[in-house]
């Protein structure tokens, strides 16, 4: 599904290799862990994977099921069913929650010239989606995460996720600044989506988020690279030991 | 005898061709602007409040000229209730116009007033001389001097619904000047809508007399073509605990200056002056403003909003002036541009003076580009860049849209903005 081939990438305004040669294969209805030490470059694949700007590919490639990912904008690539979990969800004063959600999907369906979804099949679906994460009625009226609580603005970008169906998801952090309560909503609102034809890319600092969400592979990065690859123990190796260990170990 | 400079000899330029309205009961105010006029000369760029905007077409004799649009204009408001009054190059048509009845208000029109006792006799004229104090105002003295015609409206309780005035422009170099009279009596409540380009080259004065606790509300939409040339002015007076409303939206014309000045004259009075513009290109959009504050516990805002792109200039220069005495007032003031481009320009000159202690007064202003995260953020759900661009700057003028209160006008006005995003892709 989608396959990435020796990425090289650097900042675009100064001459800063952040990413050093990805190989990645994340298979339709798997589960990869990405886990590395602050400053490895977990965001900046997340960023480059949905075509953020200020970042310059010096090399490899990125295929989505068998497009190639850098000749397509951003939106494009959403409309292929990219999705990304920002790790810093964006606040946005004098765009309604709501408004948002439905631009988005419409115009994600337009792009695959299907039918836009009805106000009031819209409603209906956004309104079941929202209840299963906890999201009232004031939080999908309000700007969007504007004076969200950090759970509150995680907790958004899984009901966008949920209301956009991609097949691939990439979650950055999503765990980050939530509490017990909260992390147990966004892995749920994440279970509920895992199917055969979807893939997801968790990236973690810590192992408690996949404690909830069961990952087939996990990878630890470390300098732009992927060092090492394992099953879900590797976590619990990351966990027990920390990264030191095991990045000695591989250097 | 001292030269002539500019500005003074200006004067008899821009009216050599104009005739000064004789016989009526407006004669007196009319000779009288006339005087203040020639006594302060025709705006010139090194005036207080020209220095951002150049007043050489407003001084000149000729009307450049206009395009007269030739689709089928869309009226903005045609869809609410209200008393319809129409102008077609500062002419009143009547066949157009309703019959000028509405119950507890009364309508005439300045060019058939001749009676010699008319009420707006002790206003006309004389909330725009209250106006020139401390800086003359000379175009709303040529207005007043001149002005061909416009409505004068007396309302002496609820208005059952709104005025709305519809101002048509039919002649490539039509230069008009019209001017308003409105005063609410005490208690009395009524809204005025305007919409349209009324001419090549328009100068527009409202006065507007708001007795106590009357509440008045005015909505005008400046849709012009791009050649249009207006210069507007509202003066008010603002009696204890009354409320003043008023927005206006610019879309297109080559050069719109708006002034509003506000005196506050009554305890516990409430004044909003809010305004949202877009231009493209060859746009010159200016709004000046000054609230004067003489009395207690009154609240002022002023809420500007301004999208510019392709070298199109905005100005904005507003004052909040709060008098000894006048204790706990609150006083607002914010403009800020969206520069969807590096030609594009932005001049600001908030401005507070205070010789009360106990006030709270805040004036913020800000330009600013398209904010690139929220639009990588909308791209990345699927939204176009386009379409992601026009939501940020739907955004960006929705705190002052949000000024409107009546939900359908905002929704109608908002409804301009999308039209005008739409003909103006990137
Ligand atoms: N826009 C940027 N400007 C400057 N440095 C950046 C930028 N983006 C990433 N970096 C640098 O690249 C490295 C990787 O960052 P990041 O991808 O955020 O790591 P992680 O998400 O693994 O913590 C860090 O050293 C970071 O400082
Ligand atoms: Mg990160």
């Amino acid at each position: 599904m989608l396959t990435i081939n020796n990425l090289h990438v650097k900042l675009e305004e100064e001459d800063k290799p952040i990413l050093k040669g990805v190989n990645l294969t994340v298979e339709a209805g798997k589960v990869h862990a990405i886990m590395g030490p602050n400053g490895s470059g977990k965001s900046t694949l997340s960023y480059v994977l949905s075509g953020k700007d200020g970042y310059e590919v010096t090399d490899g490639t990125v295929n989505l099921n068998g497009q190639d990912v850098f000749g397509m904008e951003p939106e494009e690539r959403s409309s292929a069913g990219m999705f990304l979990a920002f790790q810093y969800p964006v606040e946005i004063p004098g765009v309604g929650n709501m408004t948002f959600l439905r631009t988005a999907v419409n115009a994600q369906r337009k792009s695959r010239g299907e039918e836009e979804m009805s106000a009031a099949e819209f409603l209906k679906i956004v309104r079941l989606r929202a209840k299963e994460l906890k999201i009232d009625a004031d939080m999908l009226k309000r700007p969007v995460n504007v004076g969200f609580s950090g759970g509150e603005k995680k907790r958004n970008e899984i009901l966008q996720m949920a209301m956009l169906e991609p097949k691939i998801c990439i979650l950055d952090e999503t765990d980050s600044g939530l509490d017990v309560d909260a992390m147990k909503l966004v892995a749920d609102g994440v279970n509920s989506l895992r199917n055969s034809n979807r893939g997801f890319l968790v990236i973690t600092h810590y192992q408690r988020l996949l404690d909830h969400i069961k990952p087939d592979y996990v990878h630890i990065m470390a300098d732009g690279q992927i060092v090492k690859t394992g099953g879900p123990d590797l976590a619990l190796e990351v966990e027990n030991n920390g990264y030191k260990d095991l990045l000695a170990g591989v250097a | 005898m001292t030269v002539l400079t500019k500005n003074f000899r200006d004067i008899e330029l821009r009216i050599a061709k104009l005739n000064l309205p004789q016989g009526d009961w407006a004669t007196e105010a009319r000779t009288d602007a006339l005087k203040r006029l020639r006594s302060v000369g025709m705006p010139e760029r090194r005036d207080e409040y020209w220095r951002f905007t150049r007043p050489d077409v407003f001084n000149q004799s000729g009307t450049p000229p206009a395009t007269v649009s030739a689709m089928e204009k869309e009226i903005v408001f045609s869809q609410v209730d209200a008393l319809q009054i129409v102008f077609d190059d500062g002419i009143f048509n009547a066949k157009e116009s309703d019959t000028l009845a509405l119950e507890y208000v009364s309508i005439d029109r300045l060019a058939e007033s001749s009676s010699d006792t008319h009420w707006a006799k002790s206003l006309y004229g004389q909330l725009e001389t209250n106006g020139q104090k401390p800086v003359p105002r000379p175009l709303g003295s040529l207005n007043t001097a001149f002005a061909t015609d416009g409505i004068l409206v007396l309302v002496k309780g609820s208005a059952p619904k709104p005025i709305n005035i519809i101002y048509n422009q039919k002649e490539e170099t039509s230069d008009v000047t019209l001017h308003h009279v409105v005063r609410l009596e005490a208690g009395a409540e009524l809204t005025i809508l305007e919409s349209g380009p009324a001419a090549a080259r328009l100068n527009n004065v409202i006065e507007v007399d708001v007795a106590d606790g009357a509440v008045f509300h005015h909505i005008r939409t400046q849709n012009n073509t791009k050649d249009n040339h207006v210069a507007t002015h509202i003066f008010a007076r603002l009696g204890n605990a009354s409320t003043f409303k008023s927005f206006t939206l610019t879309i297109n014309g080559k050069l719109t200056r708006n002034e509003c000045l506000i005196e506050i004259t009554g305890d516990d009075a409430v004044a909003h002056v809010a305004g949202a513009c877009v231009g493209d290109g060859n746009f010159h959009q200016d709004d000046t403003v000054f609230i004067t504050h003489d009395a207690k516990g009154c609240e002022s805002r002023q809420v500007f909003k301004k999208v510019l792109r392709n070298g199109a200039v905005g100005v904005f220069q507003g004052k909040i002036l709060v008098k000894a005495g006048a204790q706990k007032t609150d006083g607002y003031q914010i403009s800020q541009s969206l520069l969807l481009d590096g030609d594009s320009q932005f001049l600001a000159k908030p401005e507070l003076e205070i010789y009360a202690d106990d006030v709270i007064c805040s004036h913020g202003s800000t330009s600013g580009a398209i904010d690139e995260d929220a639009l990588f953020y909308l791209r990345s759900r699927g939204i176009s860049e386009y379409e992601a661009t026009n939501l940020l700057t739907l955004a960006f003028l929705a705190e002052a849209m949000d000024e409107i209160e009546d939900e359908d006008l905002r929704e109608m006005l908002t409804r301009q903005l999308e039209g005008w995003l739409e003909r103006h892709r990137g």
